[in-house]
């Protein structure tokens, strides 16, 4: 142990006792920042109304709250419908989109590639009252369509870079010499391109998921009614009281999110060394 | 002959690819149709709205109210001083571990990295509500400091400054750490080699060479945490308790509570305005591809 404090650490022979700051400082960051999420899951399943850690009794009462409650179930579905939804709408709208101004030499490209970022720099809030406003005049508003056309511009601009800075790294010449043997540009695009960034693809539109089922801002405007999210829902529940079932309700959004990050490195992780 | 065919079969050419690059260019347009129509138009008309007085006709009252009024020139101050000082402690916590992890073999940081990437993809909810749960009077925290002896009564660690300073620090140190642990990655180690055999001592070596090849990424680091913060609203609404008020949070109840569109619409003009304006000051020094990830 004392040797190693006394062996160099970089190349310029620091020690590893001289950054034993760091390593103590980097310990404990890490700790915070994972442990504040990971806690909520055992707290869930506390009997207790105060969420005690470690619980001292243990139960799946709020569990059962949830799934006993119509209302927690009907935005449940909501948050599960509209978040699949925005996944089937913006990542073919969105990799057209990338495929499109990639390939184009048309002189408003770069106009329109701003246009597609705009949506992650205008603050939250004002796309909320802004879309709250055309909603009701488009007789939108609580509707599952409107939040899935919210989500989506939401989701656009990850689609967009995501899959755009996959073709910046892919050969177009490929898809050439697909045209040039005859194939028609949308072919060569289905069968040359497509399955070389599949992996950027399908990060995408996981991305595009959780960024819809995790969205509270705009959820918080335009869902409501027969059609509130599971964040709306959450939110206005905060408010008021902590209500131990948020608990229950974090652990299972937890749940998704992994889940949802695994598949994306199963089935978004590019296994060639040159990507 | 090929004299004479050439020019038109040029200009057939010239025609094909325009109108190539045009359909091409169209398959942006569905994409483009649902941004203009969600987001562009409606702030176009909020726009609008905020230059709308009570009586219907066009006034500046929207924006006069902000300049004479206490309480708006409050909530102000008070958003420039939550984002200031998120975006100061994460450099002060985000750029050290960066460190840490770029100093790491690569396959101890990618574990590491984990724990940066696993609050990043959690629900902004979720963990504004964890540490509303840690944090409270009857919360982990509280309960453990006094069972160790730190503080004896349980301190108000939540639904105030305090509370949401943390809440929003441990929600915009990913944006930090990431970018700034990046620009780390793509340094050459032999500079500082070569630093360290000019004579230069490992800290002289660090400010000289090694930092001022990061800043670039920490600017862009700093530069997203500042503007994300700006326009935040859920941690300080739940963490704040009303007691720290943001002007995305005055917004909401401008519409919730009075439902003033010509108020509301004019604190957000204000918001973009400012996002827009630091943006673009920014672009002036910075390639901005860098915070949109463009730049791999």
């Amino acid at each position: 142990m004392l040797n190693w404090l006394k062996s160099p650490a970089t190349d310029t022979q620091v020690t590893h006792g001289q950054r034993l700051w760091l390593y103590v400082f980097a310990v404990i960051v890490m700790i915070l920042l994972v442990t504040p999420t990971l806690i909520v899951i055992p707290m869930s399943f506390s009997d207790s109304q105060y969420l005690e850690f470690p619980p001292e009794v243990w139960s799946t009462r709020w569990y059962d709250n949830f799934f006993g409650s119509s209302e927690w179930m009907q935005a449940a579905r909501t948050s599960f419908q509209t978040a699949f939804l925005t996944m089937l709408v913006a990542t073919p709208i969105g990799v057209l989109a990338a495929y499109g101004l990639h390939s184009s030499r048309f002189a408003f490209v770069r106009l329109a590639f701003v246009l597609m970022i705009t949506p992650m720099m205008v603050p939250l809030v004002l796309v909320a009252i802004g879309a709250f406003y055309a909603y009701v005049k488009l007789s939108l508003l609580y509707t599952i369509t409107g939040l899935v056309l919210a989500h989506t511009v939401l989701a656009l601009p990850l689609v967009v870079i995501v899959t755009g800075s996959a073709l910046k790294g892919y050969d177009m010449s490929q898809e050439q010499a697909a045209r040039s043997l005859g194939a028609p540009r949308w072919k060569a695009f289905l069968t040359v391109t497509l399955p070389q960034i599949r992996f950027a693809v399908v990060t995408s539109a996981l991305l595009a998921f959780l960024t819809s089922f995790d969205e509270v801002v705009v959820a918080m405007f335009i869902s409501g009614g027969d059609n509130p999210t599971l964040t709306r829902n959450m939110f206005n529940a905060l408010r008021d009281q902590i209500d131990p079932t948020i608990a229950a309700i974090s652990t299972i959004m937890i749940l998704v999110t992994t889940v949802m990050m695994v598949l994306a490195q199963i089935f978004g992780q590019d296994k060639k060394p040159e990507a | 002959m090929s004299m004479q065919t050439a020019p038109s079969n040029a200009a057939g050419l010239r025609r094909d690819e325009r109108l190539e690059r045009l359909t091409l260019f169209g398959l942006s347009s569905p994409a483009i149709l649902l941004i203009l129509v969600v987001l562009v138009i409606p702030v176009g008309w909020l726009f609008y709205v905020s230059f709308i007085g009570a009586n219907g006709q066009f006034s500046l009252e929207n924006y006069e109210r902000m300049i004479s009024r206490r309480s708006y020139l409050r909530i102000f101050v008070t958003t420039f001083q939550v984002s200031l000082l998120t975006t100061g402690l994460c450099i002060l916590i985000g750029y050290p571990f960066a460190y840490f992890m770029s100093q790491l073999p690569s396959r101890l940081a990618n574990l590491c990295l984990i724990t940066v990437l696993l609050p990043f993809w959690t629900s902004l909810l979720v963990r504004t509500y964890a540490w509303l749960v840690l944090l409270q009077k009857q919360g982990l925290i509280n309960n453990w400091a006094i069972s160790l002896g730190l503080w004896d009564e349980p301190l108000k660690i939540v639904h105030n400054m305090t509370g949401t300073l943390i809440g929003m620090v441990h929600i915009m140190l990913p944006f930090l750490i990431l970018p700034v642990y990046g620009a780390m990655k793509a340094i050459d180690r032999d500079y500082l080699k070569a630093a360290a055999n000019l004579g230069a001592s490992p800290r002289v070596a660090f400010w000289t060479v090694f930092f001022p090849l990061t800043a670039p990424g920490l600017f862009a680091g700093a530069l997203m945490v500042f503007i994300l913060c700006l326009g935040f609203f859920v941690t300080p609404a739940v963490l704040g308790g009303g007691k720290v008020i943001m002007v995305s949070m005055q917004i909401v109840s401008n519409i919730e509570l009075f439902v003033n569109w010509g108020a509301a619409s004019a604190l957000g003009v204000v918001l973009l305005v400012l996002t827009v304006a630091i943006l673009w000051v920014a672009s002036r020094f910075l390639n901005l591809d860098r915070m949109t990830g463009g730049g791999h």
